[in-house]
């Protein structure tokens, strides 16, 4: 059952993922982009992480990817790109590279490590049994709210950093202008 | 993997697969057939605050009148314009359709959450719950599955290749990511007081009216979740996705036929799905109306059923709600949509957050309940004059720059 859940969501994955490459179209690379957001929601539930789950489903898909939409209707670039022309010179060398390089490194990860992957979840102590449904979302706040309160302050800080960048640069164009 | 219901752990047995099977059907037709009726009730009620009369042609009362037009739009001729997306244009009605069924799966349906009971039931010697299915993250799946509503007004309106469905479709999608952030942070409040995700959990900590939630949290986070909620469902007065004075029809100008008809199902479902979810989030869902031990009870009917009668009942009360709003209320202008949702109701709803945790950990700690009070009243009113501040200096600067557009 599990290799059974394993192998759809994988393949829904793949699929998505190779549809954000390929589909010329940018609304349908946003939503091959969707399809994959969801199989990785899905292999959350799948190892007992509903919540991470959830998020991901609400974040991603439901906001991120929106606003990916919305940009894209709203700008009126929903024509299909040319793709004959690099916006930079010997663009997809480099992309190629960095790709294979990227396989390489993952590729090495896995070999090295492949004696400490835990297969079955016991970095967190789970409950599996659902005597507390509640279990999951307990362990995960309590880690991030005492073991690593500094890194989740500081991804805060970065997020609204982030925000008061991109208010400041969208607006400095009419500043200027008066 | 089968957490969503304890029949289900262990060995997989026929009895309980037949049984999720028949809650899944059971959850199907209850859903369409709510649907109808809600269809019915919406224009029986309103013509009624019209002084007009409503449909009452077909069946006794006009009940049938949804039937009629549902078989009327099936033999319908199914039109997709030439400048449509055609994938999109075919896949939009259903990603509106499939979610409106989808979070209807996880509200209690009846039970027995009376004295300490935990609402189980036991059907042909297997112990389950009324529901179809009580996953861990019980109501951030419907914030999820809300979420996921949002593609099917936005493709809709893209794929369409018209300009008047496009606009409606820009507006959904601004407008439904902006209140679901209130409608989440409102939620915050009454999963601090009863201390779980699910729905059941949360049920079952509402046993009487001093408990339930919309007393338990105050009022304000109900007020939100109302407000964001109907915004959330684009019904009337935030019904700017399908202005027809404005944008034609809106989203759904050039569907016709049957596709048309799973967007009005889908709305209509949203709205009686949103009813019960307040119900069983603000008003104890399948709890009897209990007051400081007394309980209005239901005699001759078992306590299980009961639960039923008494969702019923409440989630029409909202239903009622929904309808007296759209005949009440005129339809907000964009720009006071964008500033109720971001300059009210999530400042709002973030502050009446803190102040219950306040409370709470004060409690948990033993302090002085007067002196966390005021101390933070004192915090949440320097906020509110500092937010005042912002909008001042941002307005001025504003007037400065001159008119953006």
């Amino acid at each position: 059952m599990e290799l059974f859940v394993f192998v759809c969501a994988t393949a829904m994955i793949i699929v998505g993922a190779l549809g954000v490459v390929l589909r010329k179209h940018p609304v349908h690379a946003a939503l091959s982009l969707v399809l994959t957001l969801f199989g990785i929601a899905v292999l959350f539930v799948a190892q007992h992480a509903e919540f991470l789950a959830a998020v991901q489903v609400i974040v991603y898909a439901g906001a991120i990817v929106v606003l990916f939409l919305f940009v894209i209707m709203l700008l009126g670039v929903d024509q299909v790109e040319n793709l004959k022309t690099e916006p930079l010179a010997g663009q997809r060398w480099v992309a190629g590279l960095v790709g294979v390089c990227l396989l390489g490194l993952l590729g090495a990860a896995i070999y090295t490590g492949a004696d400490s992957v835990i297969s079955r979840g016991e970095g967190i102590a789970s409950n599996v049994a659902g005597d507390n449904p509640d279990a999951n979302i307990q362990q995960l706040a309590s880690s991030i709210f005492s073991d690593y309160v500094m890194a989740f302050e500081v991804t805060s800080i970065l997020l609204v950093v982030a925000v008061v960048g991109t208010v400041l640069l969208s607006r400095r164009r009419t500043a200027g202008k008066s | 993997m089968f957490a969503i219901d304890p029949m289900l752990n262990g060995e997989l047995l026929w009895t309980p697969l037949v049984i999720v099977l028949l809650k899944v059907l059971a959850v199907f037709v209850t859903g369409l057939v709510a649907t109808m009726l809600m269809v019915w009730f919406e224009r029986k009620v309103i013509s009624g605050m019209q002084n007009r009369i409503g449909p009452n042609k077909a069946g006794p009362f006009g009940l049938l009148q949804t039937l009629a037009d549902g078989i009327k739009l099936f033999f319908k001729e199914d039109l997709i314009p030439e400048r449509s997306d055609r994938f999109v244009f075919k896949l939009a009605p259903f990603l509106s359709f499939v979610p409106a069924f989808l979070s209807f799966a996880i509200i209690p349906l009846g039970g027995d959450f009376r004295d300490g009971n935990n609402g189980m039931v036991t059907w042909f010697g297997h112990t389950t719950r009324v529901q179809l299915a009580d996953p861990p993250v019980g109501v951030l799946f419907a914030l999820a599955i809300s979420a996921i509503a949002v593609y099917g007004i936005m493709l809709a309106g893209w794929s369409s290749g018209s300009k008047y469905p496009l606009l409606g479709s820009v507006r959904a999608s601004a407008q439904m990511v902006s209140y679901e952030a209130a409608l989440g942070l409102s939620l915050g409040t009454v999963f601090l007081v009863t201390g779980t995700l699910s729905t059941s959990g949360i049920v079952a900590a509402q046993s009487s009216i001093g408990n339930w939630n919309v007393v338990a949290t105050g009022v304000v986070p109900f007020v939100i979740f109302l407000i964001a909620a109907t915004a959330e469902l684009n019904r009337p007065p935030f019904d700017l996705v399908e202005a027809e004075q404005e944008l034609v029809g809106g989203f759904n100008t050039e569907y016709s036929s049957i596709r048309f008809a799973l967007f009005y199902l889908a709305e209509f479902m949203n709205t009686v799905t949103m009813s019960a979810l307040i119900v069983t989030l603000f008003f104890g869902g399948p709890q009897p109306i209990s007051f400081g031990g007394i309980v209005l009870d239901i005699p001759l009917v078992p306590n299980g059923l009961e639960g039923t009668i008494w969702l019923f009942a409440k989630v029409l009360v909202f239903l009622y709600i929904y309808v007296w709003l759209r005949a009440t209320l005129p339809r907000f202008r964009y720009d006071q949509l964008m500033d109720l949702g971001w300059k009210v109701l999530i400042p709002a709803s973030l502050g009446w957050f803190m102040l219950i945790a306040a409370q709470r950990l004060g409690r948990d700690q033993g302090w002085n309940t007067f002196v966390v009070t005021g101390v933070s009243v004192a915090v949440l009113g320097a906020s509110y004059a500092l937010l005042q501040a912002a909008f001042k200096v941002s307005a001025k600067q504003r007037e400065a720059e001159g008119s953006m557009f």
